[in-house]
């Protein structure tokens, strides 16, 4: 009598929970991640020869809540066409009743990963406009992204920035003046139907009041903490931006940036304020300041003295400055020297 | 402003009041209209030349780099034309070109950008 090994075991219960494609166009290639409520797998288009990432409904789901949820993402996707935003090419079910869609494939890292070899502040920087970039276009076709994190932001093989995890996303219906305030309803779904919800990843999800939190502690914004979803708007997501922002520009990943600019941890602090009030207005206005600080232009978040006003007018020029004052010096002496 | 343009203003006015403080030596006084003339011909030279630099290279340290070059050509000529006054005219004549060289990676335009598709 022969005995199968563990690796021969682990392989047949791998294979056993597999999702069956047939009928569906794909053909399975592999595993490649598992999320909150579905599973990420690699597959082959078979009619268009491409390889594409499904994710598929993996939970228990009687009530049909995260079949709803997963439905919407797919949807919110279709509707966002960005070159920050994963494409969604199909969706559909599978034969034993599982909801999937099909997206484009994107082989890179996330960004927690990839900072540990980014370089210099300012590629963080620009990367991190990029993300506002797309934040910013989702806002303003009416959509909350709710749970931006680091590990919701790819950086693809050639650079680009992805914002992954639509799945918290929330449909805004704008009111008559939309530049004010636009948050009034939320879009029909099933995620607010009491049901506490828990991501595998380890973001802790909780219950408070009669709303559901959903969302990662510590780029949660306090409102979206509190489970009042129709105090969720546009500047939830710039807390979130601001807490991304302070990781980025710490390589440790402390919450604040402790050896940068002084300007740069006004931004950050302004972005995450508890009062959505003395936050950023929007995601342009803080990727605004964020392009100034870039430039050596005084920002809106910090008021500066004369002096580093002039330290910063001095780190500008600095190399103009330089020049000018030698031309000045050598012109001097050259005068000075044929009086005498 | 194309970088070309820029580099061309921006070495015309550097080039002329280059030249004008030549007016501070008593010696060469009176020859001031060539001399202003001359420097200014010579900043046009290198910041058309700094400006085509930038427009193909984007990097201020190479910009800078390039303007030196260009100036201390340019003002070595001169010299040599004048048999004089080395020192006087390619260590000033090399920091305008410099400065130009910045200016023309700093600011302008590259090139125009494209046209869309209809």
């Amino acid at each position: 009598m022969r005995f199968l090994s563990n690796k021969s075991i682990e392989k047949l219960r791998t294979a056993g929970s597999l999702p069956d494609l047939s009928g569906t166009g794909y053909a399975l290639v592999e595993f490649l991640a598992r999320g909150g409520m579905g599973a990420v797998y690699l597959a082959k288009d078979e009619k268009l020869n491409r390889r594409v990432a499904l994710k598929i409904l993996e939970s228990e789901d009687p009530q049909g809540t995260l079949v709803n949820r997963l439905a919407r993402e797919a949807q919110v996707l279709a509707q966002l066409e960005h070159p920050g935003i994963v494409p969604v090419h199909d969706a559909g079910t599978l034969e034993d009743g599982r909801v999937y869609y099909a997206m484009k494939f994107v082989q890179g890292s996330r960004l927690d990963g990839f900072l540990a070899n980014a370089a210099s502040l300012s590629e963080r920087l620009r990367l991190f406009l990029r993300i506002c970039d797309t934040i910013s276009f989702a806002h303003s076709r009416g959509i909350l992204h709710r749970d931006l994190k680091p590990a919701n932001i790819m950086i693809g093989a050639f650079g680009e920035v992805l914002v992954m995890d639509w799945g918290l996303a929330k449909i805004l219906v704008p009111k008559t003046r939309p530049t004010t305030s636009s948050t009034v309803t939320e879009m029909p779904d099933a995620i607010t139907n009491g049901t506490p919800f828990r991501h595998a990843d380890s973001e802790i999800t909780d219950v408070t009041g009669d709303g559901m939190v959903m969302g990662t502690p510590g780029y949660m914004s306090p409102e979206q903490a509190g489970g009042n979803a129709a105090n969720v708007d546009e500047r939830s997501d710039v807390f979130s931006l601001g807490r991304l922002l302070a990781l980025m520009v710490t390589e440790s990943g402390n919450t604040k940036p402790a050896k940068s600019d002084r300007a740069l941890r006004a931004m950050c602090e302004k972005a995450s304020s508890r009062n959505p009030g003395d936050r950023y207005e929007s995601v342009f206005s803080f990727a605004e300041d964020v392009s100034r600080f870039l430039e050596g232009l005084p920002v809106t978040a910090y008021h500066e003295h004369i002096w580093e006003r002039m330290q910063r007018f001095y780190q500008r020029y600095q190399a103009a400055i330089l020049l000018i004052t030698a031309y000045l010096t050598m012109r001097a002496l050259f005068i000075l020297y044929s009086r005498h | 402003m194309n970088k070309i343009l820029l580099g061309l203003l921006v070495g015309a006015l550097l080039g002329a009041l280059d030249g004008a403080t030549a007016w501070l030596t008593p010696a060469v006084r009176a020859q001031i209209v060539g001399i202003i003339v001359g420097s200014t011909m010579k900043g046009v030279i290198a910041g058309v030349a700094a400006g085509i630099f930038a427009r193909k290279v984007n990097s201020v340290p190479l910009g800078i780099l390039f303007g030196l070059a260009v100036g201390f050509v340019l003002a070595f000529l001169v010299a040599y034309l004048q048999h004089g006054y080395y020192l006087q005219i390619i260590v000033p004549g090399s920091i305008v070109g410099m400065i130009v060289g910045w200016a023309t990676q700093q600011y302008g335009v590259a090139s125009r950008s494209p046209v869309a598709a209809r």
